[in-house]
């Protein structure tokens, strides 16, 4: 077996999922400059949700992947929800406060919403019916699953979507606007309030789709799964540039690559001394290089599409 | 004829202080009216609580028969009324092209709107050569052109300008002036807000002098010009 190719693939895979909650930090920061760190958290409830759905369905014996598909259809509409409530409560009322008082609100929510959780689905890991085909296809050397093909598909169906609301459309051009001067965005005529807000629904959304897909990916989900992935995706963010779209495209990518071969390859290098359970050490330790020698992080500055 | 923008015993407090003192102040459909004075005079602050970014403590504005106080800014641009900035505002990472169909955002007439944005290449050359570049690479005059082109993009009723001249070459200086003065050829109602006293009275038909807060003095430009205290305070004579 094709080891290196084999551990690009389930990179590419994990690096979809980061890409997607990448671009919730990202395009949030890039349209009020905050840190939204209860997006993690948005990403457990929107697997959560779906978890409840599939297991039910499945219970009843339904299977596959319009199992998926109807969990998404509750998934993604709570998520929104929820993402709009966070940015109405928690955020707009600290618009015009110093840059801390919202921070300390983005953890805040992001602990109430553990405990929330934590209330509704319990403490306990919470494990996926077996629901979806096991189909493995061969490619050099290496597999992938069918899982894995529906990730990337999805992902990148998603991700050529944004771009192109955000690119291509009167509501995008507005979002880029409001990024970059939200005051004569106003008076253009832009409601600047409801492009913020429309800004978190579209991030709660992939953070949504997200969810449901690592949770069919690992199998397992509770409540405080949002907050490891929420860092490495913020992580990821940062990596290709916080503010950019393509940036966080490209930072989750290249963190799930980097942190794939690292586990792949870790035990090897070391002689064995620490295994591939070491492999976030690797995505940190890739932030700390980038911040050094490119603060800005790989497409910032230069060529950012803030949104 | 009632003015198209009437405001009466507008006060305004900026940081404590009172910056503008109860003025007086209309412009008239289809008229170039400039608001001149020293930095720190009150000019600002009195485009500010036109465009509604900061809150009159006293007196009113109207515009179109409508009061402005209260408007949310976004509402500014389908009443009638254009701002553009001091310091031109475009957004930097769209391209000029996108920037002026930021000016016609809230328009819904698709096919009046790229007559519009043609009309605009039309008067602003540099604007059509440039069309798809960044508007942050653009000069300064240009940006300024810009910032004109994409306010009248929303097919405003009238033009507010704050200081369109500052920062730019002579040369630009003189570019810009002949636009507006352009614009306001073809019917636009503007107000322009200048420090540059000796060129807003060259182009408009009336002008407001501004001092500590209150008009100092008010009368056709042309008297403006001729008035000794004018061109000993303001035109360095």
């Amino acid at each position: 077996m094709d080891i290196f190719l084999q551990q690009v693939i389930n990179g590419l895979v994990q690096g979809s999922i980061y890409a997607l909650v990448a671009l919730g930090y990202t395009m949030v920061y890039g349209i009020i400059e905050l840190v939204n760190f209860a997006h993690g958290e948005v990403v457990m409830v929107g697997a959560l949700v779906s978890l409840s759905v599939i297991e039910r369905l499945a219970a009843r014996g339904y299977s596959g992947w319009t199992v998926i598909v109807i969990g998404l259809l509750l998934a993604v509409p709570a998520c929104i929800a929820l993402g709009l409530g966070i940015e109405r409560v928690a955020y707009r009322p600290l618009r015009k406060a110093p840059r801390l008082a919202p921070l300390i609100s983005a953890i805040g929510v992001s602990i109430a919403l553990q405990q929330l959780a934590a209330l509704i689905w319990g403490r306990n890991y919470l494990h996926y019916p077996d629901i979806l085909p096991k189909t493995q296809y061969a490619i050099g050397g290496a597999v992938i699953s069918e899982v894995q093909v529906v990730i990337l598909i999805a992902a990148a169906v998603l991700m050529a979507g944004l771009w192109i609301l955000v690119q291509r459309t009167r509501l995008g051009r507005a979002m880029r606007a409001s990024a970059q001067n939200p005051a004569v965005a106003g008076l253009m005529g832009v409601d600047v309030n409801r492009i913020i807000a429309t800004t978190f629904a579209v991030g709660s959304g992939l953070a949504a789709v997200a969810g449901a897909l690592v949770g069919a990916y690992y199998n397992v989900g509770n409540h405080t799964m949002g907050f490891l992935l929420g860092l490495k995706a913020f992580t990821a963010a940062v990596l290709g540039g916080i503010g950019s779209l393509g940036g966080a495209m490209l930072g989750g990518l290249l963190l799930g690559v980097i942190e794939n071969l690292g586990a792949g390859y870790m035990g090897k290098l070391t002689d064995g001394a620490v295994g591939s359970n070491y492999s976030d050490v690797f995505a940190f330790l890739m932030l700390v290089l980038v911040l050094v020698l490119r603060p800005s992080g790989l497409l910032g500055e230069r060529g950012i599409e803030k949104v | 004829m009632s003015a198209l923008l009437e405001v009466k015993g507008l006060q305004v407090h900026y940081g404590g202080i009172q910056a503008v003192k109860g003025i007086d102040l209309d412009v008239h459909e289809g008229e170039l009216v400039t608001l001149i004075g020293a930095n720190g005079a009150g000019k600002t602050s009195t485009l500010n609580a036109l465009s509604g970014l900061l809150k009159p403590a006293a007196g009113s504005i109207t515009f179109a028969g409508q009061p402005l106080a209260g408007m949310p800014v976004h509402q500014l641009i389908t009443a009638g009324l254009a701002l553009v900035p001091e310091g031109r505002g475009v957004f930097p990472r769209l391209t000029v092209a996108e920037n002026l169909a930021m000016g016609a955002y809230v328009r819904a007439d698709q096919a009046e709107v790229r007559k519009d944005l043609d009309r605009m290449f039309g008067l602003f050359e540099r604007l059509h050569e440039r069309r798809d570049q960044k508007a942050g690479t653009l000069s300064g005059g240009e940006q300024q052109m810009l910032a004109i082109g994409r306010a009248l993009m929303g097919r405003p009723r009238m033009l507010l300008l704050d200081e369109p001249s500052m920062g730019l070459a002579p040369l630009m200086v003189q570019k810009i002036i002949a636009v507006i003065r352009q614009v306001a050829a073809e019917g636009m109602t503007v107000l322009l807000v200048e420090q540059n006293a000796r060129l807003a009275l060259q182009a408009a038909q009336r002008a407001y002098v501004m001092e500590g807060g209150r008009i100092s003095f008010s009368d056709t430009a042309h008297a403006c010009l001729n008035d000794p205290r004018v061109r000993a305070a303001y035109l360095g004579e």
